[in-house]
C-alpha cells in the first residue's frame, strides 16, 4: 500500500515539477527544498543582501524560525537586524517611495517571486548581470533586459562580460548572446557563487509556499486513510450487489 | 445505511410518526432513495453525476470559510488570500480545495455532459434535464469567471479584463453594456466589489435551485442507462422495473466507492500538486493585479480554453464573439439536433461513433489551442478545428438520421 | 448449512460492513472538519496583533490611571497613591475581597492589593457583568461610603480601587487582572508574565 501511495505522490510530484519548469533555455536551479542548512544560509544570504531592497511582506520571522528550526536567540542574532518583533513580516529597510526614485520601479516584494516567475528563473537571473556601461546601474541582465536592479552580489560574483553575436536577416540585425567571461574576480569562485545562489533561491522558493512539506506529509495520510475506506466500501458494495444478476 | 432502510421499510409509530404527519420523511425517502429505481447496468460514466454534487458541497463548504477571512477590495483582496495562505491556520487548505475544486467542477461537469451524448441521456423524454443541465452548466462558467477576478492577481485582472471586453463587441450598446458590466470605467474596485456579490450570494444561490430542479426532473422520468432503453417498460408483479435496482443502498454503495477513488485523485492534486503543472493555479496570478502591464502571455484558466480557442479562431471582433456565444450555447438544442431513434452509442452506426470522436479530439485540441500564443500555425490549427466544433452540431441531423443503426434490446444488457 | 443459514451469514456481514463503512466515513468527516474550524482561531497576525504591550510608567503622577489596548482589550494602569492603597473598604461589603476565584487573576496578583507591586493596579477596563467599560471614580464621598473605585455605567456595578466586586450589583466577580510583568521599574509589559513576576 505504501508503494500505491509513493507511486501516486511522485505522480503529482511530477505535475508540480512542470510548474518550477518555465523557460526553456534556463540552467535548473537544482534546489533541495529538504535541505534546511541551505535554507538557513540561503535566509541570513537573504537579509543580508536583498532585505535592505526587497520586502517579504507576508513572511513572517517566527514562521521562518519554526520551519528552519531556528531558535528564537539564533532567529534574532542572525536574521532580524531592525529590531522588528519575532511576529514581524519583512520589511525592506528602504522605504519603497525612495526605492522608486532612485531606481526608477519599486524593488518587487519577494514573498511570491518564486511561485511566480520560478526558482530557475531567479537563479539565472541572480547569476546573468554583465558591465553594459549605457545602462545606469552599469549592468544589465541576460535574463531579463533592462532590468533596474544593480548588480548587489558584484563583490561575490565579480563582473562579468556578456558576448554577443550578430545575426543578420537581411536588413535587421539581431544580437544573440554566447557567453559571459569574466572581468573582475568576486570572493567566490563560480561553484561557490552557484552555491551561494542556490540557498538564496532555495529561500526564496520556501517562503513563496511556507506550508509545502507540511502539505505532503498531510497528504500522504488522507490518501492513506482513503485506500482503507476504498477497500471497506468495495467489500460493501460487492456484499450488497451480490444477489443484482 | 442497511438499518435506515429497514426501518423506512415498516410502519413506523413514535418519533417518525409524528415527523410524518407533519413532514412527508419517510415519503421522500423511498420515493427518492430505496425505491427509486435505476438501471443495474450503469457503469461508471454514470459516476460524475454525484461527484458534480460533492464538488458542490466541497466549493460551498470552502468558500463559506475561505468568505470569513477573503477581504473583496482592490487593496486588500490578494493581501488576504496570502493571509489566508499563511496566516490563517490550515487556510492554504481551504483555498487549494475551492481552486481545486473549480477545476474540477468543470472536469466533472464536461464528463458529466459527454456521458449524455454517449448515452443519448439528452433525448425524449429527458429533454429538460438536459436543458436544465446546460443552464448550470452557463451558471458555473459565469461562477468560475466572477471567483477567478478575486484573488486580483495579473491572470484575474487581464483575464477579466479580456473577457468583459468581448461584451464591447455587441454593435450599438457594447460599450454602454461595459462599462455597467464593471461599474466603472476600468475593472476596479467597484467591479471585484460586485464579481464577489456575484459569486457568493447571487451565482450559488442559482446554481443550487438549478441542480434541485435537475434532480426534480431527473427523478420524474428516471435515469437513462448503458442501452439507452427504459427500464418501466417491464416492471415486475410487484410494480418494481426487473432491471432496476433501489437508488439505496445499491447505488449509493456504489457511488460511495467513486466519490472515494475521486477524493484520492482530488487529494493527490490538493497536497501534491495545487497549482497543476500552472494550469489550476497559473504562474502570473500570483503578481498581484498590475493596470499598468498586461503578462507577456495570457490565456483563461484551462476550462475555458476550448471557446477562447474558437473565438480567437475569428479575425473579427464581432464575429468572434458570436462564434463563441453560438459555440457556448449550440449544445443546448442537441435533443433536436439529434434525429436518431437510438438513444445509446452501443446501438448506433458508425456515423456517429466517427463524429463523437472527431469531436471528443476537437475538444480537447481546442482546449489546448486556447493555452497557446494566437499567431501561426496555432491560429490555423484554431480555425480547422473551430470549423469541425460546429459541423458536429450543424451536420447533425444530417447523419444522424441516416445513420445505419443496431437493433436495441429489449432488456438491458 | 441451508438457505437460510447463507442468508443469515450474508446478512450479518452485510450489517457489518455497512457500520464499518459508515464509521470509517464519519472518522473521516470528523478528521475533515479539524482544519475548518481550526481556521476560526486566531490567526498568525491576530496573535501578532495581540503581542504583549509595553506601558512606559515614568510619566503615570501618583492617582492617575492610563488606558492601554491589549490585544483590543481596555486595560487600566493605575497607580495608586498612599490614601489609595488605605482607603479599601471593609472585606464585608466585598463579593470576594482574598481573590479566590482564580481566573480573574495570576497567582502572583491574588493578594489584598491584586498586584504585583501594590503603587501599581493593572487591571481589564471590561466589567465582568456583560463587558462595558467602567468609569473611574476616585473622588471620596465619606457620607456614601464610597473611598473611590470604578463604577459600571451599563448596570451600575461597583468596584474598589483594586478592581474588587463590591456585593449587591449584577457584576459576579472582581475585574480580571491581566498577565504582566514589570520589565525595569518603569516599564511594565502587560500580555506576558513569562520569567519574573
Amino acid at each position: 500500500m505504501l508503494r500505491t501511495v509513493t507511486a501516486i505522490a511522485a505522480l503529482f510530484i511530477a505535475a508540480e515539477g512542470i510548474a518550477a519548469g518555465g523557460g526553456a533555455d534556463l540552467e535548473p536551479a537544482d534546489i533541495e527544498p529538504g535541505n534546511i542548512a541551505s535554507l538557513q544560509r540561503g535566509a541570513r544570504n537573504y537579509m543580508n543582501y536583498c532585505s535592505g531592497c526587497h520586502s517579504a511582506q507576508y513572511v513572517r520571522f517566527n514562521t521562518i524560525g519554526k520551519d528552519l528550526e531556528l531558535s528564537e536567540e539564533e532567529l534574532i542574532d542572525n536574521l532580524m537586524f531592525n529590531a522588528e518583533k519575532t511576529f514581524d513580516t519583512i520589511r525592506a529597510a528602504m522605504p519603497a517611495g525612495d526605492a522608486a526614485r532612485w531606481f526608477g520601479q519599486a524593488p518587487p516584494d519577494m514573498s511570491l517571486m518564486a511561485r511566480a516567475k520560478g526558482a530557475d528563473y531567479i537563479f539565472n537571473f541572480l547569476k546573468s548581470f554583465y558591465l553594459d556601461p549605457d545602462s545606469p546601474t552599469g549592468v544589465d541582465n541576460t535574463v531579463l533586459a533592462g532590468t533596474s536592479m544593480p548588480h548587489v552580489l558584484w563583490e561575490l560574483q565579480g563582473y562579468q562580460a556578456a558576448v554577443f553575436e550578430e545575426h543578420h536577416d537581411g536588413d535587421v540585425t539581431t544580437l544573440v548572446f554566447q557567453h559571459f567571461e569574466p572581468v573582475t574576480e568576486g570572493s567566490l569562485d563560480s561553484e561557490d557563487y552557484d552555491e551561494f545562489v542556490r540557498d538564496t533561491v532555495n529561500f526564496l522558493a520556501y517562503i513563496a509556499e511556507p506550508i509545502r512539506s507540511d502539505r505532503r506529509k498531510i497528504g500522504t495520510w488522507v490518501i492513506m486513510y482513503l485506500i482503507v475506506f476504498f477497500v471497506i466500501a468495495v467489500m460493501l458494495k460487492k456484499q450488497i450487489w451480490k444477489d443484482v444478476k | 445505511m442497511a438499518r435506515i432502510e429497514a426501518e423506512v421499510g415498516k410502519p413506523q409509530g413514535g418519533f417518525m410518526k409524528w415527523i410524518d404527519d407533519r413532514f412527508p420523511f419517510t415519503e421522500t425517502m423511498k420515493a427518492h432513495a430505496t425505491e427509486y429505481y435505476a438501471s443495474k447496468n450503469f457503469n461508471w460514466w454514470y459516476i460524475f453525476g454525484v461527484l458534480a454534487t460533492v464538488v458542490l458541497v466541497i466549493q460551498l463548504v470552502t468558500g463559506i470559510f475561505l468568505t470569513m477571512n477573503y477581504k473583496p477590495a482592490a487593496a486588500d483582496a490578494f493581501a488576504s488570500v496570502e493571509y489566508i495562505m499563511r496566516d490563517v491556520e490550515w487556510g492554504w487548505l481551504i483555498r487549494y480545495m475551492h481552486s481545486t475544486g473549480a477545476s474540477f467542477f468543470f472536469i466533472v461537469v464536461y464528463l458529466h455532459m459527454f456521458r449524455a451524448m454517449l448515452y443519448g441521456s439528452y433525448k425524449k423524454p429527458r429533454e429538460l434535464i438536459w436543458i436544465i443541465g446546460m443552464m448550470i452548466f452557463f451558471v458555473l462558467m459565469a461562477e468560475g469567471f466572477a471567483g477567478y477576478l478575486l484573488p486580483w492577481g495579473q491572470m484575474s485582472y487581464w483575464g477579466a479584463q479580456v473577457i468583459i471586453s468581448l461584451f464591447g463587441a455587441i454593435p450599438g450598446i457594447g460599450e454602454a453594456l461595459v462599462e455597467f458590466i464593471r461599474g466603472d470605467y476600468s475593472i476596479s474596485d467597484i467591479t471585484l466589489n460586485r464579481f464577489f456579490a456575484l459569486h457568493v450570494i447571487v451565482l450559488p444561490l442559482a446554481l443550487i435551485a438549478l441542480v434541485f430542479v435537475h434532480i426534480v426532473a431527473l427523478h420524474h422520468v428516471g435515469s437513462n442507462n448503458p442501452d439507452g432503453i427504459e427500464i418501466k417498460e417491464h416492471k415486475g408483479p410487484d410494480g418494481v422495473p426487473l432491471d432496476g435496482v433501489p437508488f439505496h443502498p445499491h447505488h449509493t454503495s456504489k457511488d460511495l466507492v467513486g466519490i472515494i477513488v475521486f477524493l484520492m485523485i482530488f487529494s493527490g492534486v490538493v497536497f501534491f500538486a495545487p497549482e497543476m503543472g500552472g494550469y489550476f493555479l497559473e504562474h502570473a496570478n500570483f503578481e498581484p493585479a498590475n493596470m499598468t502591464a498586461t503578462p507577456e502571455h495570457i490565456a483563461p484558466v484551462w476550462y475555458y480554453t476550448p471557446y477562447y480557442a474558437i473565438l480567437r479562431a475569428v479575425p473579427s471582433k464581432l464575429w468572434g464573439f458570436i462564434l463563441f456565444a453560438i459555440a457556448v450555447v449550440l449544445p443546448l438544442f442537441l435533443p433536436w439536433l439529434d434525429r436518431c431513434r437510438v438513444r445509446s452509442i452501443r446501438y448506433r452506426g458508425w456515423m456517429y461513433k466517427s463524429a463523437l470522436s472527431i469531436f471528443v479530439v476537437t475538444f480537447i485540441t481546442l482546449g489546448w489551442l486556447g493555452t497557446q500564443p494566437a499567431e501561426g500555425i496555432y491560429v490555423m490549427g484554431a480555425r480547422i478545428f473551430s470549423f469541425l466544433y460546429f459541423m458536429f452540431f450543424l451536420l447533425m441531423p444530417y447523419y444522424t438520421s441516416i445513420d445505419k443503426t443496431k437493433p436495441v434490446p429489449d432488456r438491458v444488457t | 448449512m441451508n438457505e437460510d443459514d447463507v442468508d443469515r451469514i450474508d446478512r450479518n456481514r452485510r450489517h457489518f460492513l455497512a457500520v464499518a463503512t459508515a464509521v470509517t466515513g464519519a472518522v473521516g468527516i470528523g478528521a475533515a472538519t479539524i482544519p475548518f474550524l481550526s481556521s476560526l482561531k486566531p490567526s498568525a497576525r491576530a496573535q501578532a496583533l495581540g503581542a504583549p504591550v509595553e506601558v512606559p510608567l515614568g510619566s503615570i503622577q501618583p492617582g492617575e490611571m492610563v488606558r492601554v489596548l491589549w490585544r483590543g482589550r481596555l486595560v487600566f494602569v493605575l497607580r495608586r497613591d498612599e490614601g489609595m492603597l488605605s482607603r479599601f473598604p471593609d472585606n464585608s461589603e466585598l463579593r470576594d475581597p482574598d481573590s479566590l476565584v482564580a481566573e480573574q487573576q495570576p497567582d502572583y496578583a491574588a493578594n489584598e492589593t491584586r498586584s504585583v507591586r501594590p503603587e501599581y493596579l493593572v487591571v481589564e477596563g471590561s466589567c465582568t457583568h456583560l463587558g462595558c467599560a467602567p468609569l473611574e471614580d476616585f473622588e471620596v464621598r465619606p457620607s456614601e461610603g464610597w473611598g473611590g473605585g470604578f463604577f459600571c455605567p451599563c448596570h451600575g456595578s461597583k468596584f474598589d480601587l483594586a478592581g474588587r466586586v463590591y456585593k449587591g450589583v449584577p457584576a459576579p466577580t472582581n475585574l480580571r487582572v491581566p498577565p504582566h510583568r514589570f520589565v525595569r521599574d518603569d516599564l511594565i509589559l502587560i500580555g506576558q508574565d513569562t520569567g519574573a513576576a
